[in-house]
């Protein structure tokens, strides 16, 4: 357990030393900020457009949650498929490189405690990222009367979908020495489990369930809308599960070749 | 100490290693000289456990490095070819990094940094980044980090690669102050380190080993460049020179002669 945090340890200090992650941080707040600008601007319009032409009945239908944040949520998570594999990629990848690789793997230390570490030190740099984005919700309680249950679910299921792209693009830099390699793939990865579902039919039929499942966006909205179901936790913690399991077997199998 | 049998090392249709055996008894440094290519740093990997053997087998202090590979890494010192330094670390942080990776107790950490800092003239670069060292430096901290927990064995990858003249001899001495209770095996092209630093050496060619000898019971007045270019030269027969063949051509090429 103690070379976990020591690598965890290390590598966090490293996401604060170099310039990527910071990037990556300013993009992630800064797109947020420009939608959640967007959003809120339309929202505004809408309801003096409402209050002009007098049907002020249907104000009840304006809702803060579902017309801003909901979306802000959606697009928020559109831009962490982009923006993480670039935050994951150089984790396995550039030690390969550098060579330091080596000297992890001829250290008295597990391959699993390994792969925790690194995991550990890039989902509490995301966590941190998602938590600054809190900001926008924060702006709307000051200035408007927004359920904050709602929106707290929200962002529990950012966190859940940011953890599991940092897991998937954990296991694409342990396939390879090339950066550029694993955060194409991993950015592939995230796409395709984003539109996996897109063959289904509204029908049913076990193959349209089975895609339905499969897809990320699906269990993420229902947490956008309020809803914290275990179900939903399950799958993304599965998918967390599932893709560091294949990081470890695959940093595992160098010993093997 | 350690004690390779029979190892071999195959990528495919390639045999980069054919059936090396040699032993290092405790105290001993031995050389393990032969031309670029010959199998050396895939011995060397072998050795320290960052890949497996084909076939064969490698034991430190009685610990098979491959189903027992937890216990013996711990025992192991390693210095691969390019030192494997994190180049946005301070000298100081990545040897503490290094030190509670190889199981040294937190209360010793300290210690053994200054200690180690000291042994390899670090002291004046402890607080500097490791990118900005010198090859000289880097080389030493790649020492420094083999050394850190005061391991019984240490596997050193062409030490004095890429150093100039007065480096060289610092690392050296260095080595040679090593000595005493540790067993080092140190790889090289470099003649003049294997008598100069040595108590036995293992010439290896094309995977080979040619010879394996104690540098004290070689023919006295024979150079180890003669023994060197003979014992590659013979190479390429099927059955190649047993090494006490090879000694003896030697010396009755010089007394013939």
């Amino acid at each position: 357990m103690r070379n976990t945090f020591t690598i965890a340890g290390k590598e966090l200090q490293g996401y604060f030393t170099q310039p990527v992650a910071y990037v990556v941080l300013t993009v992630f707040l800064l797109l947020g900020g420009w939608f959640f600008f967007a959003m809120l601007r339309q929202f505004d319009e809408m309801v003096q457009l409402i209050q002009m032409m007098g049907q002020n009945d249907q104000l009840k239908d304006m809702n803060l949650n579902t017309r801003v944040i909901d979306p802000l949520l959606h697009d928020l998570s559109i831009v962490l498929v982009i923006v993480m594999p670039a935050l994951t990629m150089r984790v396995f990848a550039e030690e390969k490189r550098t060579g330091t690789y080596e000297l992890l793997l001829t250290a008295p230390i597990r391959t699993g405690e390994i792969v925790a570490g690194k995991f550990i030190a890039a989902a509490s740099f995301t966590l941190i990222m998602v938590a600054l984005a809190w900001i926008f919700p924060l702006i709307l309680i000051i200035f408007g009367d927004p359920e904050v249950g709602v929106m707290f679910a929200g962002y529990v299921g950012l966190s859940l979908l940011a953890l599991s792209f940092v897991a998937v693009g954990l296991f694409t830099s342990s396939l390879t020495q090339n950066q550029i390699v694993a955060a194409i793939s991993s950015f592939g990865m995230l796409i395709l489990l984003y539109v996996i579902s897109w063959p289904a039919e509204a029908g049913g039929g076990i193959v349209s369930s089975v895609l339905t499942y499969l897809s990320l966006p699906e269990h993420f909205s229902t947490m956008t809308r309020g809803v914290i179901d275990t179900s939903d936790i399950v799958f993304f913690l599965s998918v967390i599960v599932l893709a560091l399991f294949l990081t470890q077997r695959s940093v595992e199998s160098a010993r093997w070749r | 100490m350690i004690e390779v049998k029979n190892l071999t090392k195959s990528y495919g249709n390639f045999v980069a290693v054919k059936g090396i055996s040699f032993k290092a008894e405790r105290g001993q440094i031995l050389g393990f000289l032969g031309p670029n290519g010959a199998g050396k740093t895939t011995t060397m990997r072998i050795i320290t456990g960052f890949m497996p053997a084909s076939e064969g087998t490698v034991e430190i202090d009685g610990l098979d490095i491959f189903t027992n590979s937890l216990e013996a890494r711990r025992r192991i010192g390693y210095l691969p070819e390019s030192p494997p330094l994190y180049s946005d670390m301070r000298v100081e942080s990545y040897l503490r990094f290094v030190a509670k990776l190889r199981g040294v107790r937190r209360m010793a950490v300290d210690g053994a940094v200054e200690h180690v800092l000291e042994v390899c003239g670090l002291t004046d670069m402890a607080h500097r980044i490791c990118g900005q060292l010198s090859k000289g430096y880097r080389q030493r901290v790649g020492l420094a980090q083999a050394l850190i927990h005061n391991p019984p064995v240490l596997v050193l990858d062409e030490p004095t690669i890429g150093l100039d003249p007065r480096q060289i001899h610092e690392i050296r001495e260095l080595i040679r102050g090593l000595a005493g209770e540790r067993t080092i095996v140190l790889s090289t092209h470099i003649l003049p380190e294997v008598s100069q630093i040595c108590d036995k050496v293992v010439i290896i060619n094309e995977g080979r080993v040619v010879l394996e000898e104690q540098i004290k019971e070689m023919p006295a007045g024979t150079l180890l460049e003669e023994i060197f270019l003979h014992a590659i030269a013979r190479e390429g027969h099927v059955e190649g020179a047993s090494p006490e063949e090879t000694l003896e051509e030697v010396g009755a090429g010089h007394s013939g002669a």
